[in-house]
């Protein structure tokens, strides 16, 4: 695009020598980039590759043989599965209710004008750009004065107070972009504003809403800081393999880090498809 | 009349459930961490409020290494990530064309493993026996001695890997949206590549750049699996102090004062630097 108007716009004694010099700084940035990528994917690549190896115990350090047997393996160890199964429930539990929360804030900020939404906004800002050192010990202090025991429903509550905003930033995004002329014409056709909201206003937010969900999702499969400091003895998929550094980390985590890996591009693939088909219906 | 009342309740009613908890586990938290930084006891039999300031200055002294240790590796992780990554969303954002988004997906690839997942492979390759030390030293470039691993150069290279997608992004969303038509115009008044990379490009993606510093050199300075991962006691960062101090040693008001200690450091560097890039709205830009 911007290399078609230069051409345009170039003297026309030069175009001979200036596309050519143009090109070659483009490949070069381009090698980079690729190179940066490349970089990216090397320990994804390297925790794919160990978990085909035949490594004959929990020493998974160096290269074997190539094997499947992991696979077949993969639900040996019954605290992993456990602290999968238990990431797997927060991660669902959290995202949903940070995303019913997330998506009330996200819609009266986009849509309303009232008192309190400038420090609202303040708020969410610094949940999201907090250290998650501090948002993690705070609410352990928190929990230790109040004598709260530290499990399941601590982690989950702590993953939805650091998703909301998140939701709410992307709800309010689209809120504001709406065309209102839809929803007044919806009341001129005499729908009451609840009527209003479920019927026009809900599904027009519904994919920013779905998309809050998958973002609230992935940061608490992920999330490893704040989990850490809410969990007690409770464990989840990144608190195990944690635990599992100095003793050596089995390969069954290989193995169910290249299955959420391969779900999570799945997933991000079927959805960009969705979505680009949908916009070309538009 | 009733109705309007029920219009003017209506964004209070949908803020109050979300605004309540993050007042409660957001706010409170913080109240409390701070109290308790100012109280004496012990985990045993309970804490009593005291005021004891002391517990600052004695936390301070204690670590004010690693504190200091924490802010250098975050700046240098910072600098790295904006030379590294400038490039990548420039030429993600003028010359992507219709594949921009699957540049940006890979970018993101790292995001489907888990962070602590993919530090522990990185170990894996950087370890003494692993497949970039080995033959290095098999070919006698390097001496038997060499390390990466243990490093502050491995702890730095774990940060500054973790946070990419982090300074990419904000910055290829700033140089997404110049308008093609004033590079043209920078162009069309005879200014050569780098005067419009200088005074049109550059300061255009600079909130973008802002946004990008503020993501990754807070949470690089405060982050303690990649000096505890890849690291060695050398390299201690005060993100591990702060952890072991809370979950190892449970003195909670010592790990409660550096915590404060911590964020007061970072909020003051965040808005001198705000300053200094002589940025309007800090808020409006970090909102983005």
């Amino acid at each position: 695009m911007t290399a078609s108007t230069l051409e345009r716009t170039a003297p026309a004694a030069e175009p001979a020598v200036k596309p050519r010099r143009r090109l070659t700084g483009a490949g070069f940035m381009r090698a980079y980039v690729w190179v940066i990528i490349a970089w990216l994917v090397l320990p994804i690549a390297v925790m794919i590759l160990f978990g085909f190896n035949d490594t004959p115990g929990r020493y998974n350090q160096s290269w074997v043989g190539f094997t499947f047997k992991w696979y077949a393996r993969l639900f040996e160890l019954s605290n992993l599965t456990q602290a999968l199964i238990n990431s797997l429930l927060i991660a669902v539990v959290s995202s949903v209710l940070s995303a019913a929360l997330g998506t009330g804030i996200g819609y009266a900020l986009g849509r309303y004008r009232f008192r309190g939404a400038g420090s609202l906004n303040l708020v969410m800002f610094a949940t999201i750009s907090s250290p998650e050192l501090i948002m993690g010990a705070s609410l352990l202090t928190l929990f230790a004065s109040l004598q709260v025991g530290l499990g399941a429903v601590t982690i989950t509550i702590a993953h939805v107070m650091f998703s909301i905003s998140f939701v709410a930033t992307v709800v309010r995004a689209r809120v504001m972009t709406l065309d209102r002329s839809v929803e007044e014409a919806a009341a001129d056709l005499g729908a009451t504003p609840w009527v209003t909201f479920w019927k026009v206003t809900f599904p027009l937010i519904l994919p920013a809403v779905f998309s809050g969900v998958l973002l609230a999702f992935a940061l608490s499969i992920d999330d490893f800081i704040v989990t850490n400091f809410t969990a007690g003895t409770t464990e989840t998929f990144p608190l195990f393999i944690w635990g599992a550094t100095r003793i050596g980390i089995p390969p069954q985590v290989n193995v169910m880090g290249t299955l959420i890996f391969a779900a999570g591009v799945l997933f991000a693939v079927i959805a960009n498809v969705r979505s680009r088909k949908a916009t070309k219906k538009d | 009349m009733k109705n309007r009342v029920k219009r003017q309740l209506a964004p209070y009613l949908l803020v109050l459930p979300g605004g309540v908890w993050l007042l409660i586990f957001f706010a409170v938290p913080m109240i409390t961490m701070l109290s308790l930084s100012l109280q004496e006891g012990d985990i045993v039999n309970g804490y009593r409020f005291t005021g004891h300031w002391q517990t600052y200055v004695d936390a301070i002294s204690a670590y004010q290494t690693q504190i200091v240790r924490s802010l250098i590796y975050g700046a240098i992780t910072t600098i790295i990530l904006i030379a590294l990554a400038f490039p990548v969303a420039y030429w993600i954002a003028f010359h992507g064309g219709k594949r921009k988004s699957t540049y940006l997906f890979l970018l993101l690839l790292p995001f489907f493993v888990s962070f602590v997942l993919r530090t522990i492979s990185w170990r894996q390759i950087l370890t003494d026996e692993g497949p970039v030390v080995s033959p290095l030293k098999s070919i006698g470039l390097v001496g038997d001695s060499f390390h990466i691993l243990g490093t502050p150069a491995a702890v730095i290279g774990g940060l500054v890997y973790n946070f990419l997608p982090f300074m990419v992004l904000p910055i290829y969303v700033a140089l997404e949206r110049i308008d093609p038509r004033v590079v043209e115009a920078s162009r069309d008044l005879y200014a050569d590549p780098i005067t419009t990379f200088r005074k049109v490009i550059f300061p255009l993606a600079l909130p973008g750049v802002f946004a990008g510093v503020l993501m990754t050199f807070v949470p690089a300075s405060s982050d303690y699996v990649n000096s505890e991962v890849l690291g060695s006691s050398g390299t201690t960062m005060i993100g591990q102090v702060i952890q072991a101090q809370y979950l190892v040693n449970s003195d909670y008001p010592t790990a409660s004062a550096l915590s404060f200690v911590l964020m007061a450091v970072l909020l003051i560097g965040v808005f001198t630097y705000a300053r200094m890039l002589g940025t309007e709205d800090v808020m409006k830009v970090a909102a983005r």
